[in-house]
């Protein structure tokens, strides 16, 4: 039986080629493997093999060809092939356009009330929501570097070890690119793994692992392979530690699909968020806040208490303008609302709590109520969370808006140590209000 | 230790058709799975060719020795965990050949439902963990396998293969700390097969013998000949009874040889047709076992048997994987995150 050989494709984007050179000639005999002619490609020069074995019966593009299209019969095997006929790539069909939207959230449910409360600072919430998860399922862990006999480099797993144990509160070496990957492995596998950052500057180390296999396997693998892990710690600046252990990573993880990223400024936030979190079956960035750690903050004392992921917080009503803000500028935001309330201006304050899903209904609502918005970040402009909050603004309620949608963020410089020159480059209650009077 | 000296000896010394070792059962089933890998792989790129594969394709004709004499060591409920150069180990692990070769092609019978590609193919029930495609990652994430047979006190091990270019990758040594440290049970494998891309070992890597990667940790490792599937088979007994006797992770350098281009665009000029042809003609791991199998007494109709079989086979999946039909639209936005 005889076998076309067709025009290879040699590389991903090759369409055509130049078929130069022929090193067999009609009645050699090929066999599997065999180099059989040279073809100029897109991007160099290769050699083609025999894929079946035969005698070469008939060439039948010449050498120095060009514009040779890829499936192009250019010889035949004939009598002696052992192979059979190579299938015919069927002409290429070009998809149907179809414009795909991507699913509309459901309704957000409304928040339950939860009844008692008291103080607690947003250390101990972060802490007891993971010994609270920790009892209810022997499958979470906690690793990072000082985490059990150090209890915490800011002391966030104080009285984790004693009460679980080395093998559930786990001491990792300075390896924040190894142990990331092994807690995503061990996530894989069924597991259900706290990773804590020192801070989540260092987890740019990690980052591969976070994004290419934490976020992104599931749907690789066609929803096979799940990744239940919380990656957390504090996140943007301290207080004068300089620019490297300073940066803001809000947009760089909100930006990717296959994470959750939630951002708490409260007590409640912390403790609600958190035990939602590790019992969320999909990787999240939890970015806390150093400063914040020692706020106190009351928080609900039920037992079951846990805050819905995706869904912001009104935290003040208002009528007048809307501030959007997370994580510590939720406090200058409100701040912010104080100092305009004195001059007649009633503000709105939204407390996001989670960035990805962005919880944009609520957001809308407001604006479409105040007419004007402002949004508040620690982190830098470009590409930033406000520019993405006030785009979406800008598409769903670009007519209930009086004035342009404003934004308060970080200067675009690496933070500086000088205390002076922090606190000018760190957004100030005084910039919000400045921001607000110019959208009257 | 004794066993695994022994085995290093044996590795290094034996010649490829020297007639002990394996028994004929076990090397018929070896010589079969080698053999569907190679013609799987020799399909592939066929496809490739007529453009019904697209992207990256990297094929792994000349190292099946490797995948296919560890998984014989292997027990239900070990993990799997490689690179891009995938296919071989996902069928050595009883994926099936259709589902791998859907994936490539790019439709809905895929492993991924067509969402993965040559690359990134995993199966739960095959406990194969992919398939990934930023060189040296799998090795921490096959670390964090072992990590949770670990922590779940089962006696499981996970094998975790990489290429010789992965294995300067600072991850690679971060993993090797932890699962010393940690006493994981993690078999490292590394697969030299004397090239990452272009860069041969001797222009990469400052240190020539890849086995005492691991030393500075304490590493128990073996240089095996990566070309004969006994070598492979018995160091990987070493290596798994290692493994499960608690005493932490083992590294496995196997000498091997790819035949075929780093991926299907590769021109190859780094090294001489000559260099493969030599490999080929004297080391090939296939040639092996059949020589062997006919020296154990096997006549030539039960090895055409079996290659009519696996011919059979390779043949269905790629029809398969041309009338499966493309992935529905609306997976675009499933799986991305898990509902609930
Ligand atoms: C982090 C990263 N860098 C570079 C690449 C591009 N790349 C893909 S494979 C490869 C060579 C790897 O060689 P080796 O580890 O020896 O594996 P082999 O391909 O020989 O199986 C390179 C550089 C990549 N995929 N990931
Ligand atoms: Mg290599």
């Amino acid at each position: 039986m005889a076998t076309e050989i067709l025009m290879p494709a040699l590389s991903p984007t090759m369409t055509e080629g130049k078929l130069s050179r022929w090193l067999k000639s009609v009645g050699d005999m090929v066999r599997a493997g065999d180099v059989i002619a040279e073809i100029e490609t897109d991007k160099a020069t290769m050699e083609v093999e025999a894929v079946d074995e035969g005698v070469l019966s008939a060439i039948l593009v010449p050498e120095g060809a060009e514009g040779v299209a890829v499936n192009t019969p250019i010889a035949v095997l004939g009598e002696g092939a052992t192979a059979s006929a190579a299938p015919r790539a069927a002409a290429p069909v070009a998809p149907a356009p179809v414009a795909v939207a991507a699913p509309v959230a459901a309704a957000p449910v409304a928040e339950k009330a939860w009844r008692a409360s008291a103080p607690l600072t947003v250390r101990e919430a972060l802490r007891d929501a993971m010994a609270a998860e920790m009892r209810a399922n022997g499958d979470v862990f906690l690793i990072g570097e000082e985490v059990a006999q150090y209890q915490g480099a800011y002391k966030v797993s104080q009285g984790l070890l004693d009460e679980f144990g080395a093998r559930r509160v786990i001491d990792s070496p300075i390896t924040e690119h190894g142990f990331t990957g092994m807690a995503v492995g061990a996530a894989m596998n069924g597991l259900r793994p706290i990773v804590e950052f020192m801070t989540f500057n260092f987890a740019m180390q990690a980052i591969d692992q976070i994004i290419n296999s934490a976020a992104k396997t599931l749907y690789m693998s066609g929803g096979q392979m799940g990744c239940p892990i919380v990656f957390r710690g504090p996140n943007g600046a301290a207080s004068r530690v300089g620019a490297q252990h300073s940066q803001c990573y809000a947009s760089w993880y909100a930006h990717c699909p296959g994470l959750k990223v939630v951002a708490p400024w409260s007590s409640a936030d912390a403790k609600g968020l958190l035990r939602s979190a590790i019992r969320d079956p999909n990787p999240i960035i939890f970015l806390e806040n150093e400063i914040l750690y020692g706020q106190t903050f009351d928080c609900p004392t039920d037992p079951d208490f846990t805050l819905p992921i995706g869904k912001a917080k009104i935290e003040r009503e208002g009528t007048d303008v809307t501030l959007v803000a997370f994580s510590i500028m939720v406090g200058v935001a409100l701040k912010a609302a104080d100092a305009l309330a004195e001059q007649g201006i009633s503000a709105e304050v939204i407390n996001l709590r989670t960035l990805r899903p962005l919880d944009i209904d609520t957001v809308v609502a407001s604006v479409k109520k105040t007419s004007r918005v402002v949004t508040l970040e620690e982190g830098w402009p470009f590409a930033g969370i406000g520019a993405e909050i006030n785009m979406q603004i800008v598409e769903s309620c670009f007519d209930w808006l009086d004035a342009p949608p404003g934004r308060v963020h970080g200067l675009d410089v690496p933070l500086p140590y000088a205390a002076n020159l922090e606190k000018l480059a760190l957004p100030q209650p005084d910039w919000v209000v400045a921001a607000v009077r110019k959208l009257f | 230790m004794a066993q695994a000296a022994e085995t290093r000896k044996r590795g290094k010394t034996r010649l490829t058709n020297e007639p002990e070792g394996l028994d004929r059962d076990h090397l018929l089933r070896a010589y079969r799975d080698m053999l569907l890998i190679r013609r799987f792989e020799e399909k592939a790129g066929q496809l490739y060719g007529m453009g019904l594969i697209g992207g990256f394709c990297h094929l792994y004709i000349g190292q099946e020795a490797v995948v296919v004499g560890i998984q014989m060591a292997l027990g239900e409920g070990d993990q799997i965990i490689t690179s891009y150069r995938d296919h071989g180990h996902m069928l050595a692990t009883g994926m099936e050949a259709r589902g791998v070769m859907a994936e490539l092609t790019g439709r809905s019978g895929g492993y991924s439902r067509g969402k993965g590609g040559s690359m990134h193919m995993f199966s739960k029930e095959r406990n194969f963990f992919g398939g990934h495609g930023i060189v040296g990652a799998q090795v921490s994430l096959g670390t964090g396998l072992a990590f949770s047979n670990a922590y779940r006190s089962t006696d499981r091990v996970c094998v975790t293969y990489f290429g010789d270019g992965a294995s300067n990758q600072g991850q690679v040594f971060e993993s090797f700390n932890l699962a010393a440290l940690l006493k994981l049970p993690c078999i490292y494998v590394i697969e030299n097969n004397k090239y990452g891309m272009g860069t041969s070992v001797e222009r990469s890597t400052a240190s020539h013998d890849l086995s005492k990667n691991g030393a500075p940790w304490g590493i128990a490792s073996l240089q095996v000949d990566g070309m004969d599937v006994d070598a492979v088979k018995h160091a990987a007994d070493a290596a798994v009874a290692h493994c499960r006797a608690g005493k932490g992770p083992f590294l496995l350098e196997m000498k091997t040889y790819r035949y075929r281009g780093h991926s299907m665009s590769d021109p190859g000029r780094y090294r001489s047709r000559e260099e493969i042809q030599k490999m080929r003609s004297e080391r090939d791991c296939i040639e092996g076992a059949r020589h062997r199998l006919e020296t154990l007494g096997m006549d030539e109709a039960e090895i055409k048997r079996i290659d009519e079989d696996v011919k059979r086979i390779v043949q269905d999946a790629a029809d398969f994987a041309q009338t499966s039909p493309e992935p529905d639209a609306a997976e675009l936005w499933t799986d991305i995150l898990v509902e609930g």
